[in-house]
């Protein structure tokens, strides 16, 4: 390769400003929300037009150059994080939102339009778009769809592949490709199921169709505090079993508690152990009859108080806590590492305490904030990056937490994706067959593993070796699990 | 964030502070969302994220970087990221001291030190700024767009009535605002008059210092900040108030208690500070003493962004129009800079055009009759490419 004669070419394929070489105008690129992790790309592309995309793309295959994509940088395994020697293709310029259909309810964008700014263009039209992560404000959709993002209302609408009607972009080759469409069901394998949650290793998405729902005529949200937090989180399983799917239900724990509190004055009890954020939605009967039920449920399982915001604003007030928890927490410390894992909702107690007892024995702080309708959790393990061994101490902790959600019948990922930060614990979760045959079905897009490669799909050498390195007193841990 | 700042400026009172800011920082990216130069530019580093990363770069390798520079230089200061900010980095003190930083460091051109040079000696010098504008004036319409607001839109007496022994609110005239828009500060004090407050300006009041923070002139700022805050605490007297009607300004005074910690204009710096209220902060108690002046109008108000970010009193002006009973529209993104930002719109013509055209596109969407904001830099910038009439906000109310 000449590398001269590379970047003449991307050059020309490029915008003004468009290629970043210096290393020093590289460096804030070097992590997206995952500081944990850093690595500087050879260099960084920032197109303002698809046709550029697929010119980076050629290049770039032809020259055998890596390629990650990006969009707002702000994932939290990694995914985004740069390959030394290869390029950074940030996909923030292309944002912009293409069409909004009222009839067929649907839009159709870039991929780095902000999640956001869907719900508030389509707003107008009486529609909103219902993936929700956290990080809404400022993650983009291209990444909603690489990671197959979550949110607080998945839980009744589905997580983005529910959400997405078809997407089109480019393969490592340059080539375009369309998969799905405006219609619900298209001839042919799912691929657009596969294409989610592949973490930028299959196609560089390009525009996005999403689904668009109707605004619920009628809503309303309802704190309950507790003194328990397992009588928090067995009320959680008894409302799905009363027959009510809410439009979202979370949880946060004391400490999360007060974090978000002294950020947005929400008026969350700072004395409960446990508190649960329940969003009811549909039409105003519906809605007024679930809540009698809600409300029956949660004091059943003592609850010690349950109050209803029904005005929007005192809504927005008490989402806005749950929203901004996460770097509400680096408010109480330094840094914080968020896990995401899934458990089954009957297991959610266990976890928690197991959780607790852990927290004892690594002697670090940890808040717990989740989806708790869909048995998502986000711990948030509280460290000091700035002390030595504490980062390397937090990491084992989140493991350790992993594998506690893998023995309780769940996962190592609920809606973060597994990027960088979780290719350890996809060992435990996964044995030698199923990886292989993810690293085929990748290789199906991308021959020669240019796109995002060492994310999302651990080797096998990898795994063998993460399995040396936790043998402790002679016993592997897990040991029903399958390994190799 | 994990940093590793030289103990040789971590030993310093910036060091330290510095330290501090970056620490609460998680990289979360929540700010990029609603910062108007990501918006506009969409690079990493034209957010408040990539900045505070370049910042953190400079200050660990202890070397100016020019390349920080040219993203610092296009920051707004518009501080909408702290509000957006959900781990309370405080990411303008930060910029100041990265700005400080790296300006006696860096080579300027010769057309920028010009610009700075003339926005820096002319600008917040009312005098001198009225003798060079005021027989020129018919030129305006004949500018540039960006240059007129250099230029007075209605013709620039002072306001005579000069603060005395009985006077206990005292009116912040702005050495901009008095010269460009004479208007307000007039129409404030009929206002107080008619509350039956005992108003008035003080004669030597200067520059706040605001304009050579902007442009990190930290010696010149320190200069005007004492002296004002000097003359004004002599003034004021026991259970007295400082009323700004320039949002600009009135964020600069309100913050001499840190601004000035530490220097010999320290105590009256605090005491000034802890007085000072926004004009709109200050009416509110009285709205129902107030009446429209002009009730049939539709509004489209604009919050600068020195009141919404740097004041956070987002809702003080629409609550005071609401009560007097105007209809206001409603504008979206509220919370985007309009690309005044003090000197910004000289210093970075482009960026700032862009963000006016978004900002016109936002509050004419509903067809106001007039446009009120609450700072002078925001209302010429606003005026001098608007169709609608743009006008202070008090302007609008007996």
């Amino acid at each position: 390769m000449t590398t001269p004669l590379v970047l003449e070419m991307l050059r020309a394929n490029l915008p003004a400003e468009g290629l970043i070489t210096d290393p020093k105008a590289i460096k804030p690129f070097e992590s997206d929300g995952l500081t944990a992790f850093s690595a500087m790309p050879w260099v960084v592309c920032l197109p303002d037009r698809e046709s550029q995309v697929a010119a980076v793309l050629r290049i770039c295959r032809e020259h055998s150059i890596p390629v990650v994509t990006r969009g707002a940088g702000t994932g939290l395994s990694g995914g985004a994080l740069p390959v030394a020697k290869g390029v950074l293709l940030v996909l923030s310029r292309l944002n912009k939102i293409k069409r909004i259909d009222a009839q067929q309810l649907t839009a159709v964008v870039e991929p780095g339009v902000r999640n956001l700014a869907v719900s508030e263009a389509a707003a107008s039209v009486g529609l909103f778009y219902a993936p929700d992560p956290s990080s809404q404000i400022a993650c983009s959709i291209g990444g909603n769809v690489a990671e197959n993002a979550g949110g607080v209302h998945c839980l009744k609408y589905g997580l983005t592949v529910h959400n997405v009607l078809g997407v089109r972009g480019y393969l490592m080759t340059g080539e375009p490709v369309a998969i799905g469409g405006e219609a619900f069901d298209v001839p042919g394998a799912d691929l657009l199921a596969v294409v989610h949650g592949s973490e930028g290793q299959m196609v560089v998405i390009t525009e996005v169709t999403l689904r668009l729902r109707q605004i619920p005529r009628s809503k309303l949200v309802m704190m309950a505090a507790f003194a328990v937090v397992s009588n928090a989180a067995d009320a959680v399983a008894d409302v799905i079993s009363a027959g009510i799917i809410p439009a979202g239900m979370e949880m946060m724990d004391k400490l999360a508690i007060s974090a978000a509190e002294d950020f947005v004055g929400a008026g969350y009890p700072k004395d409960a152990d446990a508190i649960l954020l329940i969003e009811l939605d549909g039409d105003v009967d519906e809605v007024q009859a679930n809540r009698t039920a809600v409300e029956r449920v949660l004091f059943a399982a003592s609850a010690d108080s349950v109050v209803v915001a029904e005005s929007e604003t005192e809504q927005a007030r008490l989402w806005l806590g749950r929203k901004a928890a996460f770097p509400a927490v680096g408010r109480i410390a330094p840094d914080y590492y968020c896990m995401d894992g899934t458990i089954p909702r009957k297991a959610v107690a266990g976890v928690l305490q197991r959780i607790g007892e852990l927290s004892q024995r690594y002697g670090l702080q940890v808040a717990n904030v989740f989806h708790a309708g869909d048995g998502n959790l986000h711990p948030l393990i509280l460290y000091d990056a700035n002390v030595d061994g504490e980062l390397d101490k937090a990491e084992a902790f989140g493991n350790d937490i992993l594998a506690a959600c893998v023995e309780a019948g769940g996962s190592v990922t609920g809606e973060h994706g597994v990027g960088i930060e979780k290719l350890d614990a996809m060992c435990g979760q996964f044995g030698r067959i199923e990886l292989e045959q993810f690293a085929r079905l990748r290789a199906a897009f991308d021959p020669d593993g240019l796109l995002n490669p060492g994310k999302a799909i651990p080797t096998l050498t990898r795994c063998s070796e993460v399995g040396g390195m936790h043998v402790h007193a002679g016993e592997l841990p897990f040991r029903h699990l399958p390994r190799f | 964030m994990r940093t590793q700042l030289p103990e040789a400026f971590l030993a310093t009172s910036q060091g330290q502070r510095a330290n501090e800011i970056l620490r609460a920082c998680v990289h979360c990216g929540f700010c990029n969302a609603t910062c108007p130069t990501y918006q506009v530019l969409g690079d990493e580093r034209d957010g408040p994220r990539g900045r505070i990363y370049l910042m953190k770069e400079m200050f660990e390798s202890g070397e100016p970087n020019l390349i920080a520079s040219d993203h610092l230089d296009r920051c707004l200061t518009c501080r909408a990221c702290e509000t957006t900010c959900p781990s309370g980095v405080d990411y303008g003190e930060l910029l100041e001291i990265g700005r400080a930083t790296l300006e006696p460091k860096l080579q300027r051109s010769l057309m920028e030190r010009m610009k700075r040079f003339f926005m820096l000696r002319l600008l917040p010098h009312p005098h001198r700024l009225a003798r060079i504008t005021a027989p020129v004036r018919w030129l305006r319409p004949l500018l540039p767009r960006r240059l007129r607001p250099l230029l007075p839109i209605a013709s620039g007496k002072s306001v005579a009535s000069s603060a005395d022994d009985s006077t206990s609110v005292i009116l912040l005239q702005g050495c901009v605002q008095r010269q460009l828009t004479p208007a307000t500060n007039e129409r404030l004090l009929n206002i107080c008059q008619r509350l039956g407050l005992r108003a008035g300006f003080v004669a030597d009041e200067g520059c706040c210092g605001g304009l050579a923070l902007h442009l990190a002139e930290e010696t010149h700022a320190q200069e005007r900040m004492a002296a004002t805050a000097s003359a004004l605490n002599e003034a004021l007297p026991d259970d007295g108030v400082i009323v700004s009607s320039a949002s600009g300004c009135g964020v600069t005074v309100k913050d001499y208690g840190r601004l000035l910690a530490g220097t010999v204009a320290a105590e009256d710096g605090a005491r000034v500070a802890e007085a000072t209220l926004d004009v709109a902060e200050f009416l509110l108690p009285y709205a129902d003493q107030l009446t429209a002046s002009q009730p049939q109008l539709r509004l489209a108000v604009q919050t600068p962004c020195t009141l919404q970010h740097g004041q956070k009193l987002p809702d003080v002006v629409t609550q005071i129009l609401e009560a007097v009973g105007y209809e206001l529209v409603s504008v979206s993104d509220p919370h985007l800079c309009c690309g005044s930002a003090g000197v910004y719109s000289v210093l970075q013509p482009k960026i700032s055009s862009e963000l006016a055209e978004r900002k016109l596109a936002a509050l004419n969407s509903e067809q106001p009759d007039v446009i009120v904001s609450a700072n002078v830099g925001c209302q010429t910038h606003l005026a001098g490419r608007s169709k609608t009439p743009v006008k202070h906000w008090l302007e609008l109310i007996e």
